[in-house]
């Protein structure tokens, strides 16, 4: 039997990278699927945004594990096209247990390059997005009996990593709002946590950005070493923020709430 | 398969509560174990502590799982005892991936009226002890090629309480050597991590003393009375935690699945830290 058995989760940004690798990891545990994904453009990133073809391919993963998934392509910015695909999703497969916000967007400037389009586009989606996820989601937890939340932050959620000024921003903001649901909703028998990953291979990590990087550290020696990893690791796999994420799921961690879980290799300490 | 197969844990505490509960959470997921508990009383703690007695019925369920384990009793306090116990651990048992520092002691009293012997008993069994316990098993895991350290700490290693001056002191210290240790190992891809209960439903919350320290305005306070006071710690609308609630984490930083979390502050709380 799965460790999450009959639950259903609802994830944003679901079509690849992180959020396919929760979807698929909870399936293969014995969950449902609710998936949402933007799957389309937002200006200026220097990687290729997610598309319809990603997130069918998500579908195709959970399905092939015999579970079922409802997935549709909604931004999380856009509230009415939110509620609507939470609500048919939870109508479509009974309940809901886990919330994942995951939906982000991370683009690389130095401080006097971030345009006042790219400060807003990041808070927007970012954190503004993931508080639309959790106010929208929550009533169905509620009426579940309790669950669990769990957010995605970032290492940037807890150290100023340079380049990221509108990212560390959103993902310090996201500490707020987890600590603050976390009280507000325990009456409810429902836990927020956050996860905070360090560099993730996935396809946020592609594209221009990565030349970009290793210009600005060439460029700013001193800062280089902010991104350094405890362990001797430079990168880390989906599935190990997938694999916290379901320990923070239900009943193993089921007196965790309100914590900042680090999968950072020892970035942030280090 | 279990989640930690063909691995071998090494618990301090082991006799009871949360370290009976380690090893039992382990051995369940496929571990063999290497046990320690001091199993005799230490004069400032004003609770009966563990028994001979206690650690053989540890040693009995994790045998009824089907996996070794080699327990001795032994006094964390004493280095060269402990090295010698886990030393001989390894040597029958192969190798060594997990360390689970638990070995603690409580014990009541405002900072100003605490006797020097309970302060130093405390610094030496639940701060020198975890040291002991990280030193002698750091060669093993470099010879294994890796592992994870846990060290149980307490949401008193994160914020500090009423009449437990030494042991925040303490708990807060294990979060420095954590830390420590954190970058220290990392090269050699050793974690280590620190898991931060609340009140757990063991034999440490639950006696005379520590119901007077929660109740001192009830004559012979009884569990029912003490369960709102104890709830009132906590966001989530309970008491305490079970033992296993601490040991699931546990098993989480232990396994692979958590190979890249290392410098972590788990609190196993409900909430309490941030309430």
């Amino acid at each position: 039997m799965g460790r999450v058995e009959g639950k259903v989760a609802f994830i944003t940004g679901a079509a690849r990278g992180q959020g396919r690798s929760h979807a698929v990891r909870l399936a293969q545990e014995g969950a449902d699927i609710i998936a949402v994904d933007i799957a389309g453009p937002i200006p200026n990133l220097d990687y290729p945004h997610a598309t319809p073809e990603d997130l069918a391919q998500t579908v195709k993963e959970v399905e092939a594990l015999d579970r079922r998934i409802i997935a549709t392509q909604a931004d999380v910015r856009d509230r009415d096209a939110m509620k609507k695909a939470i609500d048919e999703g939870v109508a479509q497969l009974g309940h809901l247990d886990i919330v994942v916000a995951n939906a982000g967007i991370c683009i690389l400037r130095p401080w006097d390059e971030v345009t006042p389009e790219i400060w807003q586009d990041t808070l927007a989606v970012n954190l503004t997005g993931a508080w639309n996820t959790v106010q929208l989601a929550a009533p169905h937890l509620i009426t579940a009996g309790g669950g669990s939340i769990i957010l995605t932050s970032s290492a940037a959620g807890l150290k100023g990593l340079p380049f990221l000024t509108p990212y560390v921003a959103s993902k310090h903001g996201i500490v707020g709002i987890m600590r603050a649901f976390a009280h507000e909703l325990a009456e409810h028998n429902i836990r927020v946590n956050s996860v905070h990953p360090t560099g993730v291979d996935t396809p946020m990590g592609s594209g221009d950005g990565t030349q970009r990087m290793g210009d600005l550290i060439g460029a700013h020696p001193r800062l280089g070493g902010m991104f350094t990893n405890s362990l001797p690791i430079d990168i880390t796999e989906p599935v190990d923020i997938s694999n916290a994420v379901l320990f923070l799921f239900f009943d193993e961690a089921r007196y965790v709430t309100a914590l900042t879980m680090t999968v950072d290799a020892g970035n942030t300490q280090y | 398969m279990g989640r930690v197969e063909g691995k071998v844990a090494f618990i301090t505490g082991a006799a009871r509560g949360q370290g009976r509960s380690h090893a039992i959470r382990l051995a369940e997921e496929g571990a063999d174990i290497i046990a320690v508990d001091i199993a005799a009383q230490i004069d400032s703690v004003p609770f009966p502590m563990a028994t001979p007695d206690d650690l053989a019925q540890t040693v009995k369920e994790v045998e009824a799982l089907d996996r070794r384990i080699v327990a001795t009793q032994t006094d964390v306090r004493d280095y060269a005892a402990l090295k010698a116990a886990l030393d001989d651990g390894v040597a029958q048992l192969g190798r060594l991936d997990i360390v689970v520092a638990n070995a603690g002691i409580g014990s009541f009293g405002a900072a100003v009226d605490l006797e020097e012997q309970a302060w130093q008993d405390m610094l030496d069994v639940n701060l020198t002890g975890y040291w002991h316990t990280a030193k002698a098993a750091i060669p093993h895991l470099r010879a294994a090629g890796g592992g994870s350290i846990i060290m149980t700490s307490s949401a008193a290693g994160l914020k500090g309480y009423q009449h437990l001056a030494h042991y925040v002191s303490a708990k807060h210290g294990v979060v420095g050597l954590m830390r420590t240790l954190t970058n220290e190992l990392g090269p050699d891809m050793i974690r280590v991590n620190s898991v931060h209960p609340t009140s757990v439903n063991t034999d440490m919350i639950h006696n005379k003393a520590t119901y007077e320290l929660f109740a001192p305005d009830l004559e012979n306070p009884t569990k029912d009375q003490l369960v709102e006071r104890f709830q009132a710690m906590n966001i989530l609308p309970i008491p305490w935690v079970e033992a296993r609630d601490i040991s699931n984490a546990v098993l989480f930083l232990a396994s692979d699945e958590a190979r890249y979390i290392t410098g972590v502050t788990l609190p196993v709380d409900a909430g309490s830290v941030v309430k």
